[in-house]
């Protein structure tokens, strides 16, 4: 039986994990590369590098994080972050990324989620969705951060960029991002129901529980999560078991 | 000419061949082999090679038509692996190469080592979502030495898969282990000195690199 996966994410900027990291035994916990391994040996399901690097001009710096952890992490790695052209996708995949997220260029241009799907298959195409709520059972599409309203409809987004190819849906809620009050289960479910592909669910964890209302109410396949694992909250096992206790199918064979 | 311990990964354009090469290196490290891995679009080095490893990853007729761009390839790869028996793993698209045809936006021609088509996964349940994306268990249907020591069945370890296409052997005794998505989807092929691998032997932790080392002792 497939199982629920368990993505934390680390906001990496100039090649160092920002937000700060709190594991044990670890020698540097604002490297990328450490944290990665770190969240391999306790049973990450997979892990996500969200770049937030200010230029462009820093990339080298991310492309050499990406490949050394995939000299030590032998399992699936999300990078987004600027992510704009072809090249910068080709790039990212040769450096050891297994997918790519792609978040404002696909609002700015939905042929790219096409041009990008057809060229390096759906499975690596990652469309990240931040939106907000604009009354009840509606959101709307952000950039910037949250700042930039689009008039972009989130559900009705998510299908077109699905049609166009994407093989993964990243949704994030711009209300509930950084509130640990869980997710919004609502915009979850409008999204998971609405396509066909997988929905990671992004955006609010505060306690073990989200984790699981994500799945069973919020009809995502995988659950992602930063501060919770960063900063020694909960353990990524420790939300794995929790999980498997609640009657939802997860690895515990690492 | 003596053949030299060297797993040959072939590179013709298809995806992430950094972490497939990390991997190979660190199971041939663990299992004290001394073979040295190299990734190559040079039909003569595969020729030299004691094992080949075909990966891939996008859509059968892209692969395909990479495959087919690397001069030389197909031909080394037919006299190598069908001609002098040397062990064969298939990886994903790669895996699915070795059937007669794919039928992924359109009809191609596979390298038919392993005869029956590659079709879209359909599973049972119409709420399971397409790809089948992520950790599954794997049911063994008949016993292979790249399974050795590996535990399986819903207990079992998992491998890690990413795929909305399958290959469906024609001749059962080709099929080793399937998964469960909505019903049996191939997991693992195998006909002679020749395997492949749906999921992703070098994304999949310790099962993919147990796989691995079981791969670099093969004697088929």
């Amino acid at each position: 039986m497939l199982k629920i996966r368990v993505i934390p994410c680390l906001d990496v900027k100039d090649g160092r994990v920002v937000k700060g990291v709190k594991f044990l035994d670890l020698r540097d916990a604002g490297d990328p590369v450490e944290c990665a391994i770190a969240y391999d040996a306790a049973g990450a399901d997979e892990l996500c590098f969200l770049d937030i690097t200010a230029s462009h001009e820093n990339r080298g710096i991310l492309l050499d994080v990406v490949q050394r952890t995939a000299e030590a992490c032998f399992m699936p790695l999300t990078v987004g972050g600027g992510v704009r052209t072809v090249d910068d996708i080709r790039a990212l995949l040769l450096a050891g990324a297994d997918k790519v997220s792609i978040n404002t260029a696909a609002v700015k241009n939905r042929s790219f989620v096409k041009e990008a799907a057809e060229k390096f298959g759906d499975q690596c195409i990652v469309v990240a969705i931040d939106a907000k709520s604009t009354g009840p059972g509606r959101w709307e599409i952000f950039t910037h951060g949250g700042r930039n309203a689009t008039g972009i409809d989130a559900v009705a987004y998510a299908r077109e960029v699905v049609s166009l190819g994407a093989g993964e849906l990243l949704v994030t809620s711009m209300d509930k991002d950084g509130t640990r009050s869980g997710y919004d289960l609502a915009l979850m479910r409008a999204i998971a129901d609405a396509v066909p592909v997988p929905v990671i669910a992004s955006g609010g964890v505060g306690t073990l529980d989200d984790l699981v209302a994500g799945v069973r109410e919020g009809h995502a396949s995988a659950v992602l999560a930063a501060s919770i694992f960063h900063f020694g909250q909960h353990s990524v096992g420790e939300a794995k078991r929790h999980m498997a206790a609640a009657g939802l199918p997860m690895r515990l064979d690492t | 000419m003596s053949v030299a311990p060297t797993i040959a990964i072939i590179d013709y354009g298809s995806g992430n061949l950094h972490s497939a090469h990390k991997a190979f290196e660190r199971a041939a490290r663990e299992a004290g082999s001394d073979a040295s891995v190299i990734v190559t679009d040079d039909p003569e080095r595969v020729r030299r090679a004691e094992r080949i490893v075909l990966p891939g990853v996008g859509a059968f007729a892209d692969c395909r038509r990479g495959l087919d761009a690397v001069p030389g390839m197909v031909e080394a790869l037919e006299e190598t692996v069908r001609g002098r028996g040397r062990p064969f793993l298939g990886i994903c698209v790669g895996m699915q190469l070795l059937a007669t045809r794919g039928l992924e936006y359109e009809t191609t021609d596979g390298l038919n080592w392993i005869g029956g088509d590659v079709a879209p996964i359909a599973p049972t349940d119409p709420s399971l979502k397409i790809p089948h994306m992520g950790w599954n268990t794997l049911e063994v249907r008949r016993a292979h030495p790249l399974l050795s020591g590996i535990p399986t069945g819903p207990d079992g370890w998992h491998a890690y898969f990413v795929h909305s296409y399958a290959l469906s052997p024609t001749n059962t005794d080709d099929l080793v282990a399937v998964t469960d998505y909505g019903g049996p989807v191939t997991a693992i092929v195998a006909r002679d000195n020749i395997a492949g691998t749906q999921f992703h032997p070098e994304k999949s932790q310790k099962l993919g690199l147990a796989l691995i080392q079981n791969f670099i002792g093969w004697r088929p």
